[in-house]
């Protein structure tokens, strides 16, 4: 028999007393640790920001000023900068994961699911940053001499594609960061599939169904929630994602409608200027957005993951 | 209803593009790992185990304080987080079937699981570097440890879980109490699901830069103790790779080969060896 085993300590009482009663009680404390750490992020991070909070206040989101010199620091390039690259990065990563997700749960011959689903598992365990070195040495020179010429020259008339190329900046980076997602989005959506009722997706082919009918009107409304869980995972992933970012974002402080310019993101910005922050108000900017940072990722990641839960028992139980 | 032809086109287009995703997915891998071993093996020597880093600009040098520091990190940051895991895990699995207070401790761990890790990094630098005024390998240890321990919470509450009632009963009946009862056979049983889940732990942070950067920085020396700036590869690797120096990128190279081969090396054999995949989808068979 598996599962859940229960024993309350009240019923083992007079027997050998002390240890059993402190076991349960010892074990919860450290599982209390969690809560405790969790607390200690938001507070530490909200009282070491708080100078900057008091001082720019809701302004500090909307202004694109950030002078350490002047002491003016305003989030709004960082936040549009890590937007812009998620947006980039999920534009692609969707698809793509959805696409591997079906290939693995669907289509692919059993000799092909074990090979082809180790592979994904391996790009997932790839340290993000040698994506982040790899994407800096490989793609950037490659977008700068032949992809964004190419979009320059036959989607320039839109703003995102104009511009010079040059090879690092928000379309890189998202583009790398949209390699970094696919693997984790791909292996829970394919879970989700797997985890369709057998005989719903057997009737449905009995009916005739083709198998993109089955994906569609039975596996994707089956597994609605897990698949939100599964992308909104991939979004607080991309969100939050540091060195892929970094090396190729190309770190500059400006506002562009242009996908091909350099960019910055909350976290490359982080990376690149906290040990620099000497000066007490530029310190506290930095961990404001760091709190910014980690509260955006909070509400995704919890919402992924309540949809993940509700998921996983919805498809098991039916 | 459309005609069938439209349907059998339509099936064959999705079933192509996904397959083509696919590939798309494998020749990406083959194409990261071929110039990760391609170039990083170029860097590979005796002296890239055994040497200091050289000073800018001269030829030579390894990576030998980063190579033993990583292991330093790691190893210290597994001390702390697995008994902690382990503890909370037994929490969950054992005591907080149904209860409000463990669903809330592991929605939170499910969260710190994919919590951005440069914040992390932050955090540590305030409760930790800043109040002991300086960088230290300690420091950047605790930040990987707490990126490893809500893994192995989780890892150790569905491994408990999967131990059959009976045997707690029998240990109980023959008079263990409960914590050796825990320890002593439950535990064992779940021996080889938490050994995996701790390895895959250990590689994924091995492979981690984010949280370092603040923590236990960079250090061209070897270390004395765990209480001083304190090298790793992947921050090594960071520096060097942003560095304008052609040695350092090549040394860059050889040092994501390193970790590269190391993380996927430990997932790979670990999985095989023990044949269990850790997370949540094994308890989902």
């Amino acid at each position: 028999m598996r599962g859940p085993a229960v024993f309350p300590a009240r019923l083992r009482r007079g027997g050998r007393g002390g240890a059993d009663l402190a076991f349960p009680a010892l074990t919860m404390t450290f599982a209390a640790g969690v809560v405790v750490l969790f607390a200690a992020f938001i507070l530490v991070l909200s009282c070491q920001a708080w100078p900057a909070i008091e001082r720019f206040g809701l302004g500090f989101v909307v202004s694109g000023e950030w002078n350490p010199v002047t002491g003016r620091f305003g989030a709004m390039v960082p936040i549009v900068g890590t937007m812009l690259t998620t947006v980039v990065a999920m534009t692609v990563a969707l698809p793509v994961s959805f696409g591997i997700a079906l290939f693995l749960a669907e289509i692919a011959p059993a000799w092909l699911k074990g090979p082809v689903g180790a592979a994904i598992e391996l790009l997932a365990a790839v340290p993000s940053i040698v994506y982040g070195m790899w994407g800096l040495f490989v793609i950037a020179p490659i977008m700068a001499d032949r992809v964004e010429p190419w979009l320059g020259e036959h989607l320039g008339f839109l703003p995102l594609f104009s511009g010079p190329p040059m090879g690092v900046g928000i379309l890189s980076a998202g583009l790398v960061l949209a390699l970094m997602v696919i693997p984790f989005m791909a292996a829970v959506i394919r879970d989700v599939f797997m985890m369709t009722p057998r005989n719903m997706k057997e009737a449905a082919y009995g009916l005739g169904a083709t198998t993109l009918e089955v994906v569609r009107d039975v596996m994707i409304p089956c597994g609605r929630k897990g698949i939100a869980g599964g992308v909104f995972l991939g979004l607080g992933r991309a969100l939050g994602e540091t060195m892929a970012v970094t090396f190729v974002i190309g770190n500059a402080h400006n506002l562009s409608w242009s996908l091909f310019a350099p960019g910055n993101t909350i976290a490359s910005m982080l990376a690149n200027e906290f040990t620099e922050a000497g000066d007490a108000l530029y310190a506290a900017s930095l961990i404001e957005l760091g709190l910014i940072l980690f509260m955006i990722t909070f509400v995704i990641l919890g919402a992924a993951r309540l949809w993940l839960r509700v998921g996983m028992e919805q498809g098991g139980g039916r | 209803m459309k005609s069938l032809a439209a349907r059998r086109a339509a099936n064959l287009a999705v079933l192509t593009v996904s397959s083509l995703a696919a590939l798309f997915g494998i020749v990406m891998l083959a194409w990261v790992l071929g110039d990760v071993i391609v170039r990083g093996a170029a860097a590979i020597n005796w002296d890239f185990f055994t040497s200091l880093p050289a000073p800018p600009g001269m030829k030579g040098g390894g990576l030998a304080n980063a190579i033993v520091g990583t292991l330093i990190l790691t190893l210290t940051a597994a001390l702390i987080a697995v008994p902690a895991g382990i503890m909370a895990g037994i929490y969950l699995s054992e005591f907080g079937r149904g209860a409000l207070f463990a669903a809330a401790v592991r929605w939170l761990a499910d969260i710190l699981v994919s919590a951005p890790s440069i914040v992390v990094g932050v955090f540590v630098y305030l409760v930790l570097v800043r109040p002991m005024g300086n960088f230290s390998g300690l420091a950047g240890a605790v930040s990987l440890a707490i990126l490893m321990l809500p893994v192995v919470i989780r890892t150790t509450e569905e491994m408990l879980s999967l131990v059959g009632r009976e045997l707690r009963e029998a240990a109980l009946a023959l008079g263990s109490s409960y914590p050796r009862m825990m320890f002593a056979v439950i535990l064992r049983a779940a021996r080889n699901g938490l050994v995996t889940g701790v390895m895959l732990a250990v590689a994924r942070v091995a492979g981690e830069t984010a949280p370092l950067l603040f923590t236990s920085l960079n250090s061209p020396y070897w270390m004395s103790g765990i209480n001083e700036p304190m090298a790793s590869l992947t921050v090594t690797l960071f520096n060097y790779a942003m560095s304008p120096y052609d040695d350092w990128h090549s040394l860059a190279w050889g040092a994501a080969l390193l970790i590269t081969v190391s993380v996927l090396t430990v997932t790979v054999f670990t999985r095989m060896v023990l044949g269990i995949r850790a997370g949540r989808r094994q308890a989902n068979g």
